[in-house]
C-alpha cells in the first residue's frame, strides 16, 4: 500500500526571504510535480504563503528524502539552511494537513478564499493518482464544506473589504451605487475595486491633478474630476471614499450639509482612507451621513477577525471528522485486493457451475437463461456482501491484514499462482 | 377545545421569544428555533381562531380580548410574510415576546370564550373591526421595522466594531419596508374606519374618544405617507413618525375597551 507524505514549509515555520526561494508559479509547480511522481503520485503546492509537496509512494521514507531533496535544489541552499524549517507529515496527519488547509484554517486570515482556488488548481496541474486523487478531491470538499457550514468566511479581513460590508448595510445591495473616488493612489484603488467586486458603480475620480484621475478612472470606466467639482459630484453619489495626500480637509460639514439639502436625506456613505483625514469627522454628525475613518475600520476588522477564529473552532471539528473518513477510506484500501480476489473467485465458481448445468438442462431459452444468471448472482452477492462489509470495518479498525490473510487462508485465493509460479 | 389549543400556541410563542433573545447572546441558532416557534404558534393559533369562529358561527372577536387574539394572529401573520429571511429575523425579537404577552393577555381577559350572536352583522364586523385590526398589525410590524431602523442607525453612527457580526436589513432596505408597510395598512384603516363611521351615522350615534384618537391615527400615517413620498422625508425623521403612529395604535388598543365597547 502507498504511504502519503508531505513535505514542505509555511508562513508559520519559514520567513519571506526563504519563502520566495521555494515559490513556484502553477506551471513550475506542475513540472515538479510530475518530475517528483516518477510513475508514483505527487502535487506541488505553492502559494506567497506556502510551498508543499504532496506523495504518494509505496516507500515512505524514500520519497520524503526525494521531497526534501527537490526543496533544497529549488531553493539553491544548504540543506542546514533549509531542511530545519520544513515540516514532514506521513500519512493521517498529511491528510488532516491538507484538510486545514483547504479550509483556510492554516492561513494568515483563517477561512480567507484564495486558498481553496489554489488547492484545486495544484491539484490539476500535478500527478494524482488514486490516492492523491482522494485525498485532493476530499480536501476540496472540505473547504467547501467548512465554508458553508460555519460563518469562518462570512465577515471582512481587510480594511477597503469592511468599507464595502459596511456600504452594504447602509444600501443593501450596491449594484447601481454610484461611488465618488476622491485621490488617485493604490488604497483608494483597493477600496473601489473592493465596492465594485460587490456590484457599484465607481462613477467618478476626483483628484488634485487631473491626469492621474483620469488614469484611474478609465480602469473603471469612471469619469474624471477636478477637487473643485467634488460638491456637484455628491449630490449624485451614494458613497464617498477619499485618500488623499492632502495636508488639511477636503471636505467639511457646511460643504455637505449644503449638499444633503439638495439629495433630500438621501443616505451618503462616507470612507475616509487617508492619514491626515481628509473629511471633516463633524460630517458623522449630519443625518443620512455615515462616516468612516481608517480606525473604525480596522476596529470592525479587528472585531471580524476574532469572529473567523471562533468560527475556526467548529471548522476543526469538521475537518477531524473528515480528516478520519480518509483514514478509513486509506485503511480499506489494504483489504481491496483480498475482496477483490474472493469476488473473482466466486465469480469463477458461479461461472464453472452454470456452464455445467445449462449442460445438463439442455437448450435454454433467453428468458430462463437471464432468470438463472439473476438468481446465482444474487446469491453470489447475498453471501459475499457481509464480509465485504466486515473486512472493510475491521480494517478501518487496523485489523484488516490480519482479515484479509484470513480470507486468503480459507478461500485459498492466490494459491493457485503461487502453485503455477 | 380552545383551551387545548390556546396554550401549545402561547408555548409557542414563548419558546419563540426565549430563543430570540438567545439570539442576541449567540447569532445563528437562536433565530433558526425562533421562527420555528413563531411558525408553529401561528398555525396552532389559526387553529384556536378557526375552532372559535366554528362554534360560534360567525365573527367570535368582537369582544377586547377576542379582538387582541385576532390582532396578535395578524401580527405573526404579517411578520411571517417575510421575517423568515435571515436578515429580517431579529424583528422577531420584537413580534415573539409581544405576541407571547398579547395572546396571555388575549385569554385572560375572556379572548377565547365564544359568546352568543352579537347585535352587530357579522359583515360589519369582519369589515370594520377585522380591517381596522388588520391595518393595526400592519402598523405594529412598521413599528418593529421602524425601531429595528433606528437601532441599525445608531450602530452605524456610533461606529459599532461588532456590526458586521450581526446579519441585519440595510438601513434603506428597511425604510422602504416601513413605508410599504403603512402603504398597505393605510388603506385598511381608511375602509374600516369608513364603515365604521358610515353605521354610526345610520344610527344617529354619538363619536366616541377612541374614534377621534383612531382618526388622528389615520392623519398621523396620511402624512407619513405624504412626507414620505411627496417632501422626501427619510432616515430618522420618518421612523420616528412611524413610531408616533404607533403609538396612537396601543392608545386606541387600551382605550377600546372603556370607551368603545361600553
Amino acid at each position: 500500500m502507498s504511504a502519503l507524505v508531505l513535505v514542505g514549509t509555511s508562513h508559520h515555520a519559514a520567513p519571506i526571504e526563504l519563502r520566495e526561494k521555494i515559490a513556484l508559479d502553477l506551471a513550475g509547480a506542475g513540472a515538479l510535480a510530475q518530475r517528483l511522481a516518477d510513475g508514483g503520485e505527487a502535487v506541488c503546492l505553492s502559494t506567497c504563503n506556502r510551498t508543499e509537496l504532496y506523495l504518494a509512494a509505496p516507500n515512505g521514507d524514500e520519497a520524503q528524502r526525494r521531497a526534501s531533496a527537490a526543496l533544497v535544489e529549488l531553493a539553491g541552499l544548504d540543506e542546514a539552511e533549509l531542511v530545519p524549517v520544513l515540516y514532514r507529515l506521513r500519512d493521517e496527519a498529511a491528510a488532516l494537513h491538507l484538510f486545514r488547509v483547504a479550509a483556510g484554517l492554516d492561513s494568515l486570515v483563517p477561512g480567507e478564499g484564495e486558498i481553496l482556488g489554489q488547492v484545486k488548481d495544484a491539484f490539476e496541474a500535478g500527478a494524482a493518482g488514486s490516492l492523491l486523487d482522494h485525498l485532493f478531491r476530499q480536501a476540496l470538499h472540505v473547504g467547501k464544506k467548512v465554508r458553508t457550514q460555519t460563518a469562518i468566511a462570512e465577515s471582512p479581513a481587510s480594511v477597503p473589504s469592511a468599507a464595502a460590508a459596511l456600504a452594504q448595510h447602509v444600501f443593501g445591495d450596491l449594484a447601481g451605487r454610484r461611488v465618488l473616488v476622491v485621490g488617485a493612489g493604490d488604497m483608494a484603488e483597493s477600496a473601489a475595486r473592493n465596492l465594485s467586486g460587490r456590484g457599484a458603480t465607481i462613477a467618478w475620480v476626483a483628484n488634485r491633478t487631473l491626469e492621474r484621475a483620469q488614469a484611474l478612472a478609465e480602469r473603471f470606466g469612471a469619469a474624471a474630476a477636478t477637487l473643485d467639482e467634488l460638491e456637484s459630484r455628491l449630490v449624485d453619489a451614494d458613497v464617498v471614499v477619499s485618500c488623499t495626500s492632502a495636508p488639511g480637509l477636503v471636505l467639511d460639514r457646511a460643504q455637505l450639509e449644503r449638499v444633503q439639502r439638495s439629495r433630500r436625506g438621501a443616505p451618503l456613505f462616507l470612507v475616509d482612507l487617508a492619514v491626515p483625514r481628509d473629511l471633516d469627522p463633524a460630517i458623522n454628525d449630519l443625518e443620512g451621513c455615515y462616516l468612516y475613518n481608517v480606525d473604525d475600520l480596522q476596529a470592525v476588522v479587528v472585531q471580524t477577525l476574532a469572529g473567523r477564529r471562533q468560527e475556526a473552532a467548529r471548522a476543526e471539528g469538521i475537518v477531524t471528522v473528515e480528516a478520519d473518513a480518509f483514514l478509513d477510506w486509506q485503511a480499506s484500501l489494504e483489504v481491496v485486493p483480498a475482496i477483490a480476489s474472493l469476488r473473482a473467485h466466486a465469480e469463477e465458481i458461479r461461472q464453472g457451475e452454470l456452464a455445467r448445468a445449462e449442460a445438463r438442462l439442455g437448450r435454454l431459452s433467453d428468458e430462463q437463461r437471464n432468470v438463472v444468471e439473476a438468481l446465482t448472482a444474487q446469491i453470489v452477492n447475498k453471501l459475499l456482501h457481509l464480509p465485504t462489509v466486515r473486512m472493510k470495518q475491521a480494517a478501518a479498525a487496523a485489523d484488516g491484514v490480519v482479515y484479509a490473510d484470513a480470507v486468503r487462508h480459507l478461500f485459498g485465493l492466490g494459491e493457485e499462482e503461487q502453485q503455477q509460479s | 377545545m380552545t383551551e387545548l389549543l390556546f396554550w401549545p400556541a402561547l408555548i409557542a410563542y414563548g419558546e419563540a421569544a426565549f430563543a430570540f433573545l438567545g439570539e442576541t447572546r449567540r447569532p445563528g441558532l437562536g433565530s433558526r428555533f425562533g421562527i420555528w416557534g413563531i411558525r408553529v404558534g401561528w398555525l396552532v393559533q389559526t387553529a384556536l381562531l378557526a375552532a372559535q369562529a366554528a362554534r360560534a358561527g360567525g365573527f367570535p372577536w368582537q369582544s377586547w380580548g377576542g379582538s387582541l387574539n385576532l390582532f396578535v394572529w395578524l401580527v405573526v401573520a404579517v411578520y411571517l410574510g417575510w421575517g423568515c429571511s435571515p436578515r429580517f429575523r431579529l424583528l422577531g425579537l420584537g413580534v415573539a415576546p409581544l405576541a407571547a404577552v398579547l395572546l396571555g393577555l388575549a385569554g385572560a381577559t375572556g379572548g377565547l370564550d365564544v359568546h352568543g350572536p352579537s347585535h352587530y352583522s357579522s359583515v360589519f364586523l369582519v369589515l370594520h373591526v377585522g380591517l381596522v385590526l388588520a391595518a393595526f398589525a400592519g402598523f405594529t410590524v412598521a413599528a418593529g421595522l421602524a425601531g429595528l431602523y433606528l437601532w441599525q442607525e445608531r450602530r452605524l453612527k456610533r461606529h459599532d466594531a461588532a456590526i458586521l457580526s450581526r446579519p441585519a436589513p440595510s438601513l434603506v432596505a428597511l425604510e422602504a419596508l416601513v413605508a410599504r408597510t403603512i402603504l398597505i395598512a393605510l388603506p385598511l384603516l381608511t375602509v374600516g374606519l369608513g364603515i365604521g363611521i358610515a353605521r354610526l351615522r345610520d344610527q344617529s350615534a354619538r363619536t366616541d374618544a377612541v374614534m377621534i384618537v383612531a382618526i388622528v391615527t389615520w392623519a398621523l400615517y396620511a402624512g407619513y405617507l405624504v412626507a414620505r413620498f411627496e417632501l422626501g422625508w427619510r432616515g430618522r425623521r420618518s421612523a420616528y413618525l412611524a413610531l408616533a403612529g404607533f403609538a396612537l395604535v396601543i392608545l386606541v388598543r387600551l382605550a377600546l375597551p372603556v370607551a368603545h365597547f361600553s
